[in-house]
This record gives structure tokens, C-alpha cells and sequence, in this order.
């Protein structure tokens, strides 16, 4: 039932979104129909995947090394009151700095390749990793902190059996944020200067009005991101079996 | 076969004129007892007249802003909480561990690594029936289930004194009886200094040695008496009747 809501909805938008580009006033280098896009996936298809196959590369490795970093900052904050409050700033200021403007430098401090692109993969999807995680660190039920010091729990005893698990639901909230959100960071890393990728075909595509193949691109770009999301969502439920929602069942 | 304790140093549990506060609020004033080991004493009183914070106390979990708690000789708050095994008033078990390793967790903490425990813990959920929940998520447990485990938890941590607070608080009546005597059962077998948090006096009356009523806050003793009944209890005899009604009594005054 829920499924059949979901693709309905989405049949829905692809119908309306055939409707407005069929319109006279509507400039055909504008927008692409659906069953335009449709074509230039056909047409293209090799190169759409080669270049899609870069991007997810980007997006991948960046996530992962997020990740690390995300998990290494929220636990050392965790653990150390100082340097979460001389520490918290920094963080949302990282969030406040526009990447637009910084990916031009990235790229002319790292060069063409991969480099950049991970980087600002990993600097868009630390923050929410390092703050949900953060967060879940911070929500232990304090009862429970109180139970591990009556048993004579060390410090990390307490992290590891208690505050980590149950921050776990939490680690994926972030995650799967981050995961929509990558996809974002490595086109914008392309942007900034790139060989290959979707973000760069895409861009190429805008500049010789070959409209149909950026729409293609971008339903792919769209797909990656709802795919991230649906893997986090399935690893949650793998890693989490005891936070499962009774109505996701 | 039974939990190996530490040697107590005295065999005493006592408090000297102990008090506590919370900012403007005294929660317990002037509070004197001497209870004595390997006895049952149950402690009796209104909702929120400082029965948590006492065992708190005792666990080594809080200090007194004045006097002195002395548990079997020890009075810093390490060496009282190595001395207590302390039961809270939720169950507090781990969602994502199944029954076993919820006990196991007790062993865990003093540093047994968690596949020794999880087998070192195997033996007492046999001795006390509960042997089919061992792979049960507390999800999965009844409310009373999650109470034993709770309480095989804690008496795993193999410490001289239990400290249980409110332990069949939550439950409904008939478990509550079923439950009672499974303790009464569980404490003969495996014979401990026991202080029982409790707002029942037929609890009380059924499981203790010795009956302490405090008063509504600042929580003080108001009344102490010795249950003198053979065991198993029968809560029906006269005898039994009227140590309810003492207690009772000297709640309401
Ligand atoms: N950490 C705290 N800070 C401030 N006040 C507290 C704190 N802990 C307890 N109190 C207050 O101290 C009093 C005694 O609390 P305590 O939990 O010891 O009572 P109790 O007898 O266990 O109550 P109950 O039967 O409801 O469990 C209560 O009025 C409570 O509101
Ligand atoms: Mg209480």
C-alpha cells in the first residue's frame, strides 16, 4: 500500500512534468519532456555510466571518509566537555562556508582529480554525521549512565556497551542525510574543474544547449541519491534490528 | 552453588545522622539505623520521601551533605559502590541484547570478557527457571520476565549487599505476588545483606527481616520493627495481619 502510494505519486509528477513541457510557451531548451529525456537516456547511455560510474566513485569515498571523521570527532567530543565547546563552532561554521566559492580553490589547491571532490563530499556530509552522532552520544538515559557506574563500568566500557549502540539510530539519521546530500557535493567538486562525471557532463551538456542529455543526467544524479538513502535505510535495519518501528514492518 | 561475595570487613550497614539535600529541598533529615548483614530489611514509605535517594546513597552513587553512610565498614563512595550491587526502579536492560547478555553485562563491567560471561551467567538463569528466555530481547519479555532478568543482573555482580529499589514497582497485582515469591524463593537460596525499596507493606511484611517506615518528606524513620514469622510466609495468618497493620499504621501517623 505504501509502495503503490509512493509510484503513484511519482507517475503522477512525471505526468505533470510531460504536461508543462508540452506547453507552447514553454521553450524547449528550458525544459526537456519526460519522453525526451527519456531518449537522450537511450541515446547516451554508455557515456551517461561512464561518467556516472566517476561520480559515484566521488560520492562513495567521500561518504566513507566522512564517516570516519564524523564518528572520530562526535566520540572525541563526546568524551571530552573542552573540546566539544571549543570545538561546536568550528563545526557549524565549517557548514556556513559557501562551497561554491570554495571549490574553485580546492581545485587549484588539489589539481583535476579526485581529490577535491572528496573533500567536499566529506566537508558537506561530516556535519550531519558528527552532530546526530553527537547527539545520540548525548541522549544516554542518564539512569543508565548511573547503572554502569553502580557495576564499576570503566568510562569506555560505558561508551561501548551503552552510549554507542543506543547512539546508533542516531548515526544513521545522519547518514542518511548525508547520503542525499553527496551527491550534491560531488557535482558541485566537479564543477570547480573536472575531467569526467556527471556533474561535468551535465554542466557541458547546459553549455551546448544539448538539453535533453543534462535532464538525463540529472535523473541519474536524482536515482543515486535515492539509492544511498535506501542502502543506509536497509543497513539501519540490518544494524538496529531492535529499533525497528512496528509500522516500517 | 552460589555467587561468590567478597568477605565483609564489619556486619553492619549504618547510617549517623545522615542527611541530604537537593538545593532548598531536604530530601532525607537526620536519618540513624544500624542494619544488620545477610538480613532482609525493607524500607517503607510515601512516594517521594527519599527511599531512592537512601539507596542512592548506600550504592555509593550520592553522598550525604552530612553524616556518614558505612557499608560493612566501608565509607568513601568507591568503596561503597564495590560493596552494593544496586537494582534501580526501571529495569533498565539493554533493548539490543537478548535476556543473557543483559546479565552478562554485570561481569562485563568488572572486565570478564563478554563470551565468558554470557557462559558464566548460563548457570543462574537455570537456577532460576528462566532458561527458554536466554536469546529473548526484552522487547519480547513480559514485564515481569524483564524484572528477574534485572535481578539475575544484579546479583551477578557478586557483591555483598543488594540494594533493591522499588523492584516489582511497575507490575500488575498478579505478577506482583508470582514475582514476590520467586524472591523469596531466589533470596534463600543465595543469602545476601538486602536492602528492599518498597511502598507496599504486604511486600514488605512478605520478604523482610526488618521493617524501617519513613515519613513523608524530609524523609526520618518513624518506625522499625523485626517481622518475626516463619518462612515460607503465608500472608493470610493473623500473625501476618498484624505486622501489616503496624505498618500501616505508622505510614498514615
Ligand atoms: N536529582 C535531584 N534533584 C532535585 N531533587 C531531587 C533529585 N532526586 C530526587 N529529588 C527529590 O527528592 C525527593 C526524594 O526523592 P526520591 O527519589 O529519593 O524519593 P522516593 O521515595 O524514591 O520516591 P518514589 O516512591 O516516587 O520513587 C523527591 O521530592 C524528589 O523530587
Ligand atoms: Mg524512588
Amino acid at each position: 500500500m505504501r509502495v503503490a502510494l509512493a509510484v503513484a505519486l511519482v507517475c503522477l509528477f512525471v505526468l505533470a512534468w510531460q504536461g508543462i513541457a508540452s506547453l507552447e510557451s514553454v521553450d524547449d531548451l528550458t525544459l526537456a519532456s519526460p519522453v525526451e529525456t527519456f531518449d537522450a537516456l537511450q541515446d547516451d547511455w554508455g557515456l551517461l555510466m561512464d561518467n556516472a560510474r566517476v561520480t559515484l566513485v566521488e560520492v562513495v569515498l567521500g561518504l566513507a571518509l566522512s564517516v570516519a571523521a564524523g564518528v572520530l570527532f562526535a566520540v572525541s567530543m563526546h568524551l571530552l566537555r573542552p573540546l566539544r565547546d571549543a570545538a561546536y563552532p568550528l563545526l557549524v561554521g565549517s557548514q556556513a562556508i559557501p562551497i561554491v566559492v570554495l571549490a574553485p580553490l580546492f581545485v587549484l589547491a588539489f589539481g583535476y582529480g579526485i581529490g577535491p571532490k572528496l573533500a567536499i563530499v566529506a566537508l558537506i556530509c561530516f556535519f550531519p554525521i558528527t552532530v546526530n552522532l553527537l547527539d545520540g552520544l548525548r541522549s544516554t538515559p542518564p539512569e543508565l549512565l548511573k547503572l554502569m557506574r553502580s557495576m564499576g563500568a570503566s568510562r569506555l566500557r560505558t561508551l561501548r556497551s551503552v552510549e554507542l549502540p543506543a547512539a546508533l539510530p542516531s548515526l544513521f539519521s545522519g547518514l542518511k542525510v548525508a547520503a542525499t546530500v553527496s551527491v550534491i557535493g560531488a557535482v558541485f567538486g566537479e564543477w570547480a574543474g573536472a575531467d569526467e562525471g556527471l556533474g561535468r557532463l551535465v554542466l557541458l551538456g547546459n553549455n551546448q544547449l544539448q538539453t535533453p542529455r543534462v535532464y538525463a543526467g540529472i535523473v541519474i544524479l536524482t536515482l543515486m541519491a535515492v539509492g544511498l538513502f535506501a542502502l543506509t535505510a536497509l543497513a539501519e535495519r540490518v544494524a538496529c534490528p531492535w529499533n525497528r518501528k512496528e509500522s516500517l514492518a | 552453588m552460589q555467587t561468590e561475595t567478597e568477605a565483609p570487613v564489619t556486619e553492619l550497614l549504618s547510617f549517623r545522622k545522615v542527611t541530604r539535600r537537593y538545593g532548598a529541598l531536604t530530601a532525607l533529615a537526620g536519618i540513624d539505623l544500624d542494619l544488620s548483614a545477610h538480613a532482609v530489611t525493607a524500607m517503607v514509605g510515601p512516594s517521594g520521601c527519599g527511599k531512592s535517594t537512601l539507596l542512592e546513597l548506600v550504592a555509593g552513587l550520592q553522598e550525604p551533605d552530612e553524616g556518614i553512610v558505612d557499608v560493612l565498614g566501608a565509607t568513601a563512595a568507591a568503596d561503597r559502590r564495590q560493596a552494593c550491587a544496586y537494582m534501580p526502579q526501571r529495569d533498565l536492560l539493554l533493548p539490543w541484547r537478548d535476556a543473557l547478555a543483559n546479565a552478562a553485562l554485570a561481569l562485563e563491567c568488572q572486565g570478564v570478557a563478554r563470551s565468558r560471561a554470557r557462559v558464566r551467567a548460563v548457570p543462574l538463569f537455570e537456577r532460576f527457571g528462566l532458561t527458554e528466555f536466554e536469546h529473548a530481547r526484552p522487547a519480547a519479555l513480559s514485564g515481569g520476565m524483564r524484572q528477574r532478568v534485572a535481578f539475575l543482573r544484579t546479583l551477578l555482580q557478586g557483591r555483598p549487599v543488594l540494594l533493591l529499589d522499588e523492584p516489582f514497582g511497575a507490575l500488575d497485582a498478579i505478577t506482583r505476588a508470582d514475582l514476590r515469591e520467586w524472591l523469596a524463593a531466589a533470596l534463600a537460596d543465595e543469602p545476601r545483606t538486602v536492602l528492599l525499596v518498597t511502598h507496599d507493606v504486604e511486600e514488605a511484611v512478605f520478604l523482610a527481616d526488618r521493617i524501617v517506615v519513613l515519613s513523608p518528606r524530609p524523609g526520618r524513620v518513624v518506625a522499625d520493627f523485626e517481622v518475626d514469622l516463619p518462612r515460607p510466609r503465608s500472608v493470610t495468618s493473623t500473625a501476618f495481619a498484624g505486622l501489616k497493620a503496624r505498618a500501616l499504621e505508622a505510614l498514615k501517623a
